[in-house]
């Protein structure tokens, strides 16, 4: 194969794991639900129904046919969009998700837009001056927060802003949005506490990162040339770690998945995360499906999007 | 550098000194808390001044006393007594589910290193698909599907962890057998277990512990996680997560009910991470 | 000092005591105490084996330690700057304008990811001495300089896109961009083969004669040294040894650790075994026509091959050397015999019987009659355990041997390789490096072989480590008989212990000649090119060697 089709083999390459992943993981997701003990047609008519009525339910719900039958119509149905519906409301899964989707997904933006950008400066800082109070304090922090669960981090920023110093409301989100404060008011708590999670994260593979970058002959070489602090890092040391940064972010950025879960939780902030946790408590299981394969694509894209980056970063693949 | 560790190697009259494993302060530290709640967990029920399910005290809420330690919950339990408890089902759980994960996933990564071909790239492949599946979801529709008990948590934080754990110990071994110590075991005509055992095995070891201390930071908080969102260890019996939950309703005041219980789990999860963190550098990476 | 210095000298280095601080904590001393000056336009060469601490000398003149080490002590005087009082500031600005430096792996010291000439031309940005047009102008006029093709345009191209030799050549041209009046080579030669060393060491030398500024060239190599330096400081241990012109530490070396020196670069010639042995007893090793590469196979052919119809036979109680640059296929080969990698096509017989070509194919007691030895003894001894197991373990795997029996076997190896019974309690990484190759030896042993195959395994060692281990290899090999198929890039430690010679190029065998006539007897253009490329102990040999250009441009590994 010629050379320079390398990188672009290798990126379809990931590409085409992903897609087989994703089916692997549709598969679980199905089975683990549809499959596992627990009729829902006895649960949806509780203890008291005759099994006639039970038979009748499961028919009518399509649950004698084959598991492998049932699995391919549900994956032929959410590739065209038909998530089926709900058993506990009768409502199409669609219609339930759709606006809790957006709602989720302008979490997650404002916390990648709060959170990128301080997280980066943190990490290459503490990399720049590694050994240094800041570098230590940085370090002991992002250990601190890593360290403990989501909903510690949460109730932690709510006892310090609702609580004690009473600048924001504990249970976010509010009716009226319209003013910018109030908008403000709404997200921050939740935003805060997720980037908290998210950015602990990201500042400590970006500071190995770029740690790594720093301790080779090149820079070392830059340093003997009489370069700057500065300019060994930002000239000769961040281009090369361009690719395990891009990749750490896109890492990290995946925890946004088992935090949404907690904090929309904690919150009571209406997206995709807390009705999936009302649909697992109802035994929903269309619900929980969808919200599962929701969840799962939008993680494996995340870790995808890392795996493409540190594939195309190469600067041997690259040129 | 080489400078350094010419000058200070071993001259042929000293006596062998025996490995010698220096912690820091911190490291110390860590370990003691460590060594604290696993004696809590073992000597739970000695320690606790009151039964753990009891109402003692009619003031729910209730504040640090000298009858009540940590305060009382929501119901008037006393949160010490609860704390104590909830050591066996956080320590134990995750201690059962780390140890598994990290047997098999070691193992099943020592043979595909070794092995190599087909046998490795099918389950290497199958266990990254797996791994495309977020930890806490995966817990979430498991638990959905067939409700929560102690052995269903156990069983699925393994299946959650064990894909991570194998592949850690893939890379190590297949790093180890490219070294010439094995080719020469191998050009002696030695087989498959001697390898795994004798050769590879003593040098992956070091890291692979460190490694299951941070996979077992992981599992405490997944499993806080889940009983946070009452998906975990279920009424009456409660881990730490669970204690949380149980008293989130406290936290508007702050409550000692739903701090104390947090203060656990950060203890324990910060000390491991302290602990391996100060490991001496000769254990961590040996592999390297 | 020697007369030539009426002017003040450039540099000047006093008392200078560099600490270090190991990874348990401890603080030791590295360079205890060393003193020397160096003129404007003279080459100063730092000599010694590695921790000698001539790498942190070098350094220290542009007022540099790396992690863990700091100046203790001393003074640092180069010009009207005192390197060691300066803050960190200033030894920046004169980093790179005043001392310039030519690191070891040019090939790592170069950012990959910029391209080649921004990075020459970086000095005079940093400290703004000219307009960029300038720069990248003066860049070209010295890549012609140093004799590097397409000098218009190398610079345009990415580090990887270059060959080491080239990559080397334009490290110097980053350091002279800005007219330094001292410049630091710290074993710019070391990791080239020894055809591409003789030009960038040509390069080097004639534009230095040029430039009139001043060197340090640090080396372990007094052969290369001889060739470029006026005088020779030499260390070890942190200190100076002895410091003499080139010339007379070559011709008159005064210092016992410099006569060991020069001693162990020219080992004796090898005498031959004399084993008595019946008349027609099959040669002890024989290769056929032996095809070998890795990759996936696809027509029965590797998608990489490397052995190209080797043939050769080893009689027993001879030694046959392989010599060949890196790439030469001489290290497959000697896995492609061991069956580390099956061979694809051929045979190889061991006395006589043909050997199943993978290693899971063959007998434990064909195992048993050859084993192998590798070069880095470091990789080659498992950390995990103790040297008396790592030498109990064929013990028990060939012969059965346990307990007491195996012990007491244990320390007779230990005493065959000489090294201390005791040491049979340590673990490798307590071990010197040329300990550890005794054990890795005695471990081969073990197996009681005819015929060892030893890849390399000198060429990690401090040359007096590596004189000495070959004087064991011989006696061992007068008291049990053996056979050694000896691979090394290293023609003279050849020729001390092999009766013949292969001489590979690229996967095939080119010549094969008796050990002694090889330098005057070899009639293939790269093997006469090999020879004459290999650095000699005389200040003019370098000045004096003439070699075909074309046979360079067919055969050199630029």
């Amino acid at each position: 194969m010629p050379r320079s089709l390398l990188p672009y083999f290798l990126v379809l390459q990931r590409l085409g794991i992903a897609l087989l992943t994703l089916v692997i993981v549709s598969f679980a997701v199905f089975f683990a639900t549809a499959l596992l003990p627990g009729d829902v047609a006895e649960i949806l008519l509780g203890q008291a129904a005759t099994p006639e009525a039970v038979a009748g339910l499961r028919e009518a719900m399509g649950l004698d046919e084959p598991a492998l039958s049932r699995f391919i119509g549900w994956l032929v149905g959410l590739l065209h969009g038909d998530m089926g519906t709900s058993y506990v409301n009768n409502m199409e899964v669609a219609d339930l998700i759709g606006g809790r989707l957006s709602n989720s997904l302008r979490l997650a933006g404002v916390t990648t837009l709060v959170s990128v950008p301080i997280a980066l400066t943190l990490g290459i800082c503490a990399a720049m001056w590694r050994g240094s109070i800041f570098d230590r304090v940085v370090s002991i922090l992002t250990i601190s927060v890593i360290s403990v669960p989501e909903f510690m981090v949460a109730t932690l920023s709510v006892l310090i802003f609702a609580v004690w110093l009473g600048w924001l409301p504990a249970l976010s989100y509010g009716v009226d949005v319209d003013s910018w404060s109030a908008v403000l008011r709404a997200y921050a708590m939740p935003v805060i506490s997720l980037s908290f999670v998210v950015s602990a994260q990201m500042i400590r593979m970006t500071r190995a990162a770029v740690i790594e970058t720093i301790n080779t002959p090149y820079v070392e070489m830059a340093l003997l040339k009489g370069a700057s602090l500065p300019r060994q890092v930002l000239r000769h040391a961040l281009p090369n770690a361009l690719g395990p940064i891009a990749n750490a972010v896109a890492l990290s950025l995946s925890y946004l998945v088992g935090g949404v879960i907690i904090v929309e939780t904690i919150f009571n902030y209406p997206g995709v995360a807390k009705l999936m946790v009302d649909a697992v408590s109802t035994r929903d299981l269309p619900l929980i499906q969808s919200c599962a394969m929701i969840f799962c694509v939008s993680y494996l894209s995340l870790i995808t999007l890392a795996d493409v980056i540190a594939v195309l970063s190469n600067p041997r693949l690259r040129r | 550098m080489t400078p350094v560790s010419e000058t200070t190697r071993v001259s042929e009259d000293t006596k062998p000194s025996g490995p010698t494993f220096v912690f820091n302060w911190v490291g110390r530290v860590g370990l003691a808390v460590i060594l604290f709640w696993a004696l809590v967990a073992l000597a739970g029920p000695f320690l606790s001044p009151y039964p753990p399910g009891e109402i003692v005290d009619w003031d729910y809420f209730g504040p640090v006393s000298s009858d009540y330690w940590m305060g009382t919950d929501y119901l008037g339990r006393d949160i010490f007594s609860r704390i104590i408890m909830g050591a066996r089902y956080t320590v134990g759980i995750a201690l059962a589910a780390v140890t598994l994960a990290c047997t098999i996933g070691v193992v099943l990564g020592m043979i595909a290193a070794v092995a190599g071909g087909w046998f490795d790239m099918i389950l290497s492949r199958f266990l990254d698909a797996y791994n495309g599946i977020p930890s806490l979801l995966f817990g979430l529709v498991v638990v959905a599907a067939v409700g929560s008990s102690i052995p269903v948590l156990v069983l699925t934080l393994t299946a959650i962890y064990m894909p991570g754990s194998y592949r850690f110990a893939r890379a190590l071994a297949v790093n180890i057998n490219t070294m010439d110590f094995v080719t020469v075991a191998r050009a002696r005509g030695e087989g498959t277990p001697y390898l795994i055992t004798r050769e590879i095995f003593p040098n992956i070891l070091g890291p692979v512990l460190a490694d299951l201390g941070l996979r077992f930071v992981f599992i405490v908080l997944v499993l806080s996680g889940l009983s946070f969102l009452g998906l975990g260890v279920q009424p009456p019996n409660a881990d730490w997560g669970a204690l949380v939950r149980e008293n989130i309703e406290g936290l508007s005041f702050g409550a000692p009910a739903v701090i104390f219980p947090s203060v656990a789990i950060a203890s324990l999860t910060i000390s491991v991470n302290m602990f391996i963190d100060n490991l001496p550098t000769r254990i961590r990476d040996r592999s390297e | 000092m020697t007369g030539t210095h009426t002017k003040p000298p450039l540099v000047s280095v006093r008392d200078l005591k560099i600490g270090a601080v190991t990874d348990s904590g401890r603080e030791v001393e590295i360079i205890k105490g060393v003193d020397f000056d160096i003129a404007p336009g003279e080459i100063l060469a730092l000599i010694g084996e590695s921790g000698s601490g001539k790498t942190t000398i070098a350094l220290a003149l542009m007022g540099h330690t790396r992690t863990g080490c700091s100046i203790d002590g001393g003074q640092i005087r180069i010009g009207d700057n005192d390197v060691t009082a300066m803050s960190r500031r200033a030894r920046a600005r004169i980093r790179g304008t005043e001392v310039s430096y030519v690191p070891q792996s040019a090939a790592a010291a170069f950012n990959p990811s910029m391209r080649i000439i921004d990075q020459v031309i970086e000095t005079t940005e940093i400290h703004k001495l000219m307009p960029k047009a300038q720069a990248r102008s003066k860049a070209v006029e010295l890549f012609r300089a140093l004799a590097l093709p397409d000098a218009d345009t190398i610079g345009n191209r990415y580090p990887h896109q270059v060959s080491g030799g080239q990559l080397q050549r334009l490290s110097a041209a980053m350091a002279l961009i800005s007219d330094p009046q001292l410049v630091i080579f710290d074993e710019p030669t070391t990791a080239l083969d020894v055809t591409t060393q003789i030009e960038v060491l040509r390069a080097f030398k004639s534009i230095m004669a040029q430039g009139g500024c001043a060197g340090v060239y640090v080396s372990h190599d007094l052969a290369v040294v001889a060739q470029i330096a006026d005088r020779i400081v030499v260390l070890r241990g942190g200190e100076v040894q002895e410091e003499g012109t080139t010339e007379q530490i070559l011709t008159a070396p005064t210092h016992p650790y410099t006569k060991e020196l020069l001693a162990a670069f020219e080992p004796l010639p090898h005498q031959s075994v004399a084993i008595a042995e019946a008349e027609d007893q099959s040669p002890i090793l024989e290769a056929r026509n032996l095809f070998a590469g890795y990759g996936a196979m696809r027509n029965g052919e590797p998608a990489a091959k490397v052995l190209q119809d080797v043939s050769f036979t080893l009689e027993r109680g001879r030694n046959l050397g392989v010599i060949g640059e890196s790439g030469s296929g001489k290290s497959t080969l000697a896995r492609a015999l061991a069956g580390i990698l099956s061979p694809y096509s051929g045979e190889v017989l061991l006395d006589g019987h043909r050997l199943h070509p993978d290693l899971t194919g063959r007998s434990k007691e064909d195992l048993r009659r050859m084993q192998i030895v590798f070069q880095l003894a470091d990789t080659a001894l498992n950390p995990g355990h103790s040297v008396g197991n790592i030498l109990a373990r064929p013990l028990t795997f060939y012969h059965g041997l346990r307990g007491k029996t195996r012990e007491k076997r244990v320390i007779e190896l230990l005493d065959m390789v000489h090294l201390p019974a005791n040491m049979r309690h340590r673990a490798p990484s307590e071990l010197s490096g040329g300990q550890k190759q005794r054990v890795n030896l005695a471990r081969a042993l073990a197996a009681e072989p005819e015929l060892v195959l030893c890849d390399e395994i000198t060429s990690a060692l401090d040359t007096v480590v590596a004189a000495a281990i070959l004087d064991l290899l011989k006696e061992l090999q007068t008291e049990l008989g053996l056979s050694y198929m000896f691979i090394s890039h290293d023609l003279s430690t050849v020729e001390a212990i092999c009766d013949d010679v292969l001489v590979m190029f690229k996967g095939e065998v080119v010549e094969a000649l008796p050990a002694h006539e090889m330098s005057e007897f070899a009639t293939h253009p790269y093997s006469r090119l090999l020879i004459s490329s290999i650095p000699r102990l005389d200040t003019g040999w370098l000045a004096g060697l003439e070699q075909d250009p074309e046979l360079i441009a067919q055969f050199a590994n630029r």
